[in-house]
């Protein structure tokens, strides 16, 4: 067996030979060799996770006309470190009245609930924590501990703000979970599995972003809302509730929240990269072995990050009920519309060429996302001449 | 292998303390925290007797997500009737909505 | 396995006390998570790993949030009053253990009470058979759009009752 070709098995296959040369138990070997592979992931990401921080600030500095860290290390690449050790030297407090064992365990959920998604990311054919075979439904399963998470730190806070801004993100995050689903069912069906792995390897021909453009779109606005980012951050609106569910929390506790937040800005990128972007396929790099396959989606998964930065950056918040109408009222039934026009058109061209099958999907795509916006135009239409109408008239009156 | 009494067992007991939840229990909404527990004992009945008894016939997993819909509308029209009994009553306390009671 | 389930059973069955008797009513739904997560790798024990990711999404994502969400509704401080059972409870307590006495002896009495699991035919996959059954017309397509339309009725129904008419 070639180290190159499959490096996780060739390295558990010799640990394993080292762990029952000491005289182990073969089964228990096992399980300490599966405990030091996700022992090593969980390193590998909370190590990722300090950099994100630095790319964060480095983007924002760019996208506002700035410099950002720069004065700490080459390009400022020590800078989040001296802010890890602010954070841990930093006052460690605990309200009046908080529900201590709650409150100290909000923000392990909530690193934990983003941690646990990286069990299904198939990094390589052969690279992955478990092929569930139903896989797409467990990312969703990790994020309702997330939102549990939130509920938590807002209730035992024992502050109003935090139990504000803790229900609006509940709110937002359990409306936005619909069109999430329905958006991740349109790979399930593309792809006939919710198998992470059978959804990277399905995508080998075409990349399901061409099949379905409005899917991968919906997709990501639905995971900027679950993400609480801007402009669906309406958690943490400053000048409304100060800073949401986590206004309590100082030194490492908020670090954690913070972290978590920026591991699954990066976790959803990546996730948007698998399931529409081919996962670890690129022209045939991936061929090249296990480790570029796995750079090559750690790769989309930064590329993904970025969109879910520029968003952040560009859009301004904007007011819950506006959010939540347009969950419901826009978002939900064109979910709904696309994942049915995917189904049909999957089933008539099952036996159509790939080439075929994806372009009638784009233009079906197209002719939703036309009909969509020119529907949008009418009701906006109607909507000013029942605004300026009377405008317009009183405006006449004065005229006269 | 387990064998399929300890699920039987453990379902009988999550089934007791339910039932304890539900006749014991002043708060409305306690009470339907009792109701849930009980409906999972249902559920484990149900998964465990399709594993053990004929894995093929997907009969219990079946009833399961239906239990699991009933369990939804459930928890949601009863959340809701406390929500407007408070707000009529001031009060979810089941012994104090005695209305009812000449 | 052994092991597994029975460290899984004390949680269960330890959580589930907790949800009964815990005064604080947010402990209690905190509670009854842990005890439904619980049930959820009992299911993952069982194969049954479709049902274990649906119980961890409706359980904990929506029925627990909704308990949170109505118990802070529906209070006017943030603290307990009162205490959380009421005179009868020892009464509750009898009634509730000889129902598990009796259902422990009927089930001892069963024949198959300790049958071992049966064997899962190889390359059986138990997610798309339960897909195929819950579609298929000469299974279970009939029950599965009922519950839809219960699902749907208990939407319409949960909005009308607790809208606020004013």
């Amino acid at each position: 067996m070639n180290f190159w070709n499959d490096p996780l098995k060739v390295a558990a296959v010799w640990l394993e030979g080292i762990f029952t040369g000491w005289g182990m138990d073969a089964v228990l070997a096992h399980v300490l060799v599966v405990f030091l592979g996700v022992l090593l992931l969980i390193t590998i990401l909370m190590v990722l996770d300090i950099f994100l921080v630095w790319i964060e600030r480095k983007v924002v500095a760019r996208f506002q006309d700035r410099i950002g860290p720069n004065r700490l290390g080459p390009y400022g690449l020590m800078q989040p470190f001296a802010d890890i050790i602010k954070l841990i030297i930093k006052e460690d407090t605990t309200p009046d009245g908080a529900d201590k064992v709650v409150y100290n365990l909000a923000p392990i959920l909530s690193m934990m609930s983003v941690l646990i998604l990286w069990a299904i990311v198939p990094l390589a054919p052969v690279m992955l924590g478990v092929d569930l075979n139903v896989g797409l439904l467990y990312l969703v399963a990790a994020g309702a501990i997330g939102t549990l998470a939130i509920i938590m730190a807002g209730w035992s806070s024992n502050n109003k703000f935090a139990l504000l801004g803790a229900f609006r993100q509940v709110a937002a995050m359990v409306s936005y979970e619909i069109p999430m689903v329905v958006a991740l069912l349109i790979p399930t069906v593309l792809a006939g599995t919710m198998g992470m792995l059978g959804i990277s390897e399905a995508q080998q021909g075409l990349w399901y972003v061409f099949l379905s453009p409005l899917g991968a779109l919906i997709f990501l606005v639905s995971a900027v809302a679950e993400l609480g980012r801007s402009p669906f951050d309406l958690s943490e609106g400053e000048s409304e509730v100060v800073a949401g569910f986590h206004i309590e929390y100082s030194g490492m506790k908020f670090g954690w929240f913070y972290a978590g937040e920026l591991l699954h800005a990066f976790t959803f990128g990546g996730f948007w990269g698998i399931l529409f972007f081919g996962g670890y396929h690129f022209f045939g790099l991936e061929n090249l072995g296990p480790l570029v396959a796995a750079a090559i989606v750690l790769f989309k998964a930064l590329l993904g990050y970025w969109v879910i930065m520029w968003i952040k950056y560009t859009l301004m918040r904007i007011r819950i009920d506006h959010m939540l109408a347009f969950n419901w009222k826009f978002l939900v039934p064109l979910s709904l519309v696309v994942l049915m026009v995917t189904a049909l058109l999957n089933t008539l061209l099952r036996d159509a060429s790939t080439w075929v099958m994806g372009l009638s999907m784009f233009l079906s795509n197209a002719l939703i996302a036309w009909i969509t916006v020119e529907i949008l135009r009418g009701r906006s239409r109607a909507e000013r001449e029942k605004m300026e109408g009377p405008a317009q008239a009183a405006l006449e009156a004065v005229n006269h | 292998m387990i064998p399929l009494s300890w699920y039987l067992i453990l379902s009988a007991a999550l089934f007791s303390i339910g039932l304890f939840g539900v006749m014991a229990r002043r708060n409305a909404i306690a009470i339907l925290l009792g109701v849930e527990l009980m409906l999972n004992a249902v559920n484990i009945n149900l998964v465990a007797f399709w594993r053990y008894l004929d894995p093929v016939q997907m009969t219990g997993q079946v009833f399961a997500i239906i239990v699991f819909a009933v369990a939804a509308a459930e928890v949601a029209v009863g959340l809701a009737l406390v929500i407007s009994v408070y707000r009529n009553r001031k009060t979810v306390v089941a012994d104090e909505l005695d209305m009812m009671k000449w | 396995m052994a092991i597994l389930f029975l460290i899984t059973a004390v949680v269960i069955l330890a959580s589930a006390m907790m949800v009964v008797t815990s005064r604080n009513l947010v402990h209690a739904a905190l509670w009854l998570v842990s005890a439904l997560f619980g049930v959820a790798v009992l299911y993952a024990l069982l194969n049954a790993g479709f049902l274990a990711v649906v119980q961890v999404v409706i359980y904990i994502g929506a029925i627990a949030i909704l308990f949170i969400f109505a118990v802070m509704l529906t209070r006017r401080e943030m603290r307990e009053t009162g205490p959380g059972l009421n005179k009868n409870w020892w009464v509750s307590a009898l009634v509730s253990l000889l129902v598990f006495g009796g259902l422990a002896f009927l089930l001892s009495n069963w024949s198959g009470f300790s049958q071992t699991s049966a064997e899962l035919p190889s390359g059986f996959d138990a997610v798309s058979a339960l897909g195929d059954a819950l579609i298929s017309p000469d299974a279970f397509v009939l029950p599965f759009e009922v519950a839809s339309v219960l699902l749907v009725t208990a939407l319409v129904g949960a909005v009308y009752i607790a809208f606020n008419r004013k």
